[in-house]
């Protein structure tokens, strides 16, 4: 072996170290994260913290069954809001949207994407609180939705984009009317991106607490209708996390726990989605 | 190879121009083409010939900044009028492309069904009836009957450019406009095809666009050689190969450019 295939076989090796000690620093705050989590969190999870109220203060018991469905429909109105304008939108942008308009909403898109969640929720509270006099599980869904709706919109529209041509002109040869063959040809042949984008994009602003904190706000008791304020997860994990009381702590934990198991189960359906790509049915 | 019949006209082009953008890529074109017969499209790279059937089912315009001026009248109706909707013209004039474009993310049952469903038809008896008919015409059916819920991209090149054959007879157009279809495919698979393109004349006006001299001699009745935008030279088959009246037609079926 002479000396320069020995400096290459070197450096290789130097570097291949590298790469691997970077993803251990990477990974261990995660895996630190979640252990820590499950830990804390664990000692929490019973049928009662899932499903009933919180109780009073300095009594032992209760539960987060009020945050956990709260979140459900915060994130629920979010979507309901979100996804049809954030997909339509990506739909025009990739369809129709190459002219001037159409960049500037890209652009602002993407400007929007960048914005803080504690403007977002500041911007709701402007919007629905005080039009509407109150915090509300509403005001907490247009907050949310407004956080969703750029990332929707950017990833339906490169969703989209990547769709060859060649389908399209495939299926307007076919007699299909233009606005059929966006909505219904290109958008399924995109689908599993989108759906990717979608639900990577819920698992985000589910665990959001800023936005809420001034919009869906609080609530010891069960969701009262969505022009009222509503517990949600993270603000209850907020709540809890600050308190002086130590079983309050380790219901934050429980908390945090089912809403990391949450996430990670979008998460994992996102892999599962991806991984169907291009071998499912219509 | 048969002799040229007296047939009906199916497509009369009258003075076709096409651009694209300032580009002009077809140069006042007329020609007739006859019904139930094959008539093939030769011509070198870039001769317009691909532009040529596109501009038979309006789908030259679907390109940024393609212009057509001229009339082309299917059965008589200029399909270029102003009232003419070009969604309708399509459904009537098929096409199949190049490279096979099925759907990606359908099956094959969905890939021949699209044109039918997003017309409105719900009728699932009717679509099984039409699936199976056109798979069948496009001498698909023997080899996917079993897997009609596969996906339509997992089949072989050959196989997916004959399930995009099936999905343009399944709307039941009167015309097909084929642009090189066996260019992307083998032999064995472009054998196929041509078989079909023969069986097709039957009931279908087939136009095949190719830059294969002995494909166009083996399946077409009628040739026209296209050469930088022009319309060269168009008579049967037969007459075009053996006896070319111009120059530049004889120059290029002997090989001696393109």
């Amino acid at each position: 072996m002479n000396s320069v295939q020995l400096k290459r076989k070197i450096l290789n090796k130097v570097l291949d170290f590298l790469a691997a000690f970077s993803v251990v620093i990477a990974l261990a705050p995660l895996i630190s994260i979640l252990y820590t989590v499950v830990m804390e969190g664990l000692p929490a999870i019973n049928l009662a913290f899932l499903t009933q109220l919180p109780g009073p203060v300095g009594e032992e018991g209760g539960g987060f069954g009020n945050a956990i469905q709260g979140s459900f429909i915060v994130v629920g109105i979010a979507s309901l809001i979100g996804l049809p304008i954030g997909i339509l939108s990506g739909v025009y942008l990739a369809e129709y949207g190459n002219n001037r308009f159409g960049r500037m909403v890209s652009f602002t898109a993407d400007v929007l994407t960048g914005v803080p969640s504690i403007i977002t929720g500041i911007f709701a509270y402007i919007l629905i609180v005080m039009r509407f006099g109150g915090f509300s599980a509403l005001a907490g869904g247009v907050a949310l939705a407004t956080m969703m709706i750029p990332v929707i919109v950017r990833t339906t529209e490169e969703s989209m984009r990547l769709v060859p041509d060649e389908i399209r002109e495939a299926s307007l040869a076919l007699g299909i009317p233009p606005w059929k063959t966006s909505l219904r040809i290109v958008l399924s042949t995109a689908q599993f991106g989108i759906i990717t984008g979608a639900l990577l994009t819920i698992a985000r602003v589910s665990g959001e607490t800023a936005p809420l904190l001034f919009t869906a706000f609080s609530n010891r008791f069960y969701f009262d209708g969505v022009m009222n304020p509503v517990a949600t997860l993270p603000v209850m994990i907020y709540t809890y996390a600050l308190s002086p009381f130590e079983d309050w702590h380790t219901q934050a934990w429980g908390g945090a726990l089912v809403l990391v198991s949450a996430i990670l189960v979008l998460s994992i359906g996102v892999r599962f989605a991806a991984g169907r790509k291009y071998s499912g049915g219509m | 190879m048969q002799e040229a019949k007296e047939t009906s006209v199916k497509i009369s082009v009258e003075g076709l121009n096409a651009w694209f953008n300032t580009n002009q890529v077809l140069k006042d074109i007329s020609m007739d083409i006859a019904e139930k017969r094959i008539t093939a499209i030769i011509g070198p790279s870039g001769c317009g010939k691909s532009t040529f059937v596109r501009c038979l089912n309006r789908m030259h315009e679907v390109v940024p900044k393609a212009r057509v001026t001229g009339r082309v009248l299917l059965d008589g109706e200029d399909i270029y009028s102003a009232d003419v909707d070009p969604v309708d013209i399509r459904r009537r004039v098929g096409m199949v492309f190049q490279k096979p474009n099925p759907f990606p993310t359908m099956s094959v049952y969905d890939n021949v069904a699209a044109g039918l469903r997003l017309m409105g038809v719900r009728d699932r008896a009717r679509l099984d009836r039409v699936v199976k008919k056109s798979l069948e015409m496009s001498a698909l059916w023997d080899e996917v009957k079993g897997e009609l819920n596969k996906s339509g991209a997992s089949l072989s090149g050959g196989q997916q450019q004959r399930l995009c054959i099936a999905r343009a007879l399944a709307v039941e157009p009167e015309v097909i406009l084929m642009d090189e279809p066996c260019s992307a495919l083998d032999p064995i698979a472009t054998a196929k095809i041509e078989d079909l393109i023969a069986e097709l004349k039957k009931d279908y006006t087939v136009i095949i666009v190719t830059h294969n001299m002995q494909q166009a001699a083996r399946v077409s009745d009628y040739t026209a050689f296209f050469f930088l935008g022009e319309l060269i030279e168009y008579e049967a088959t037969r007459e075009l190969f053996e006896s070319p009246a111009d120059k530049r037609t004889e120059d290029y079926i002997t090989g001696r450019f393109g």
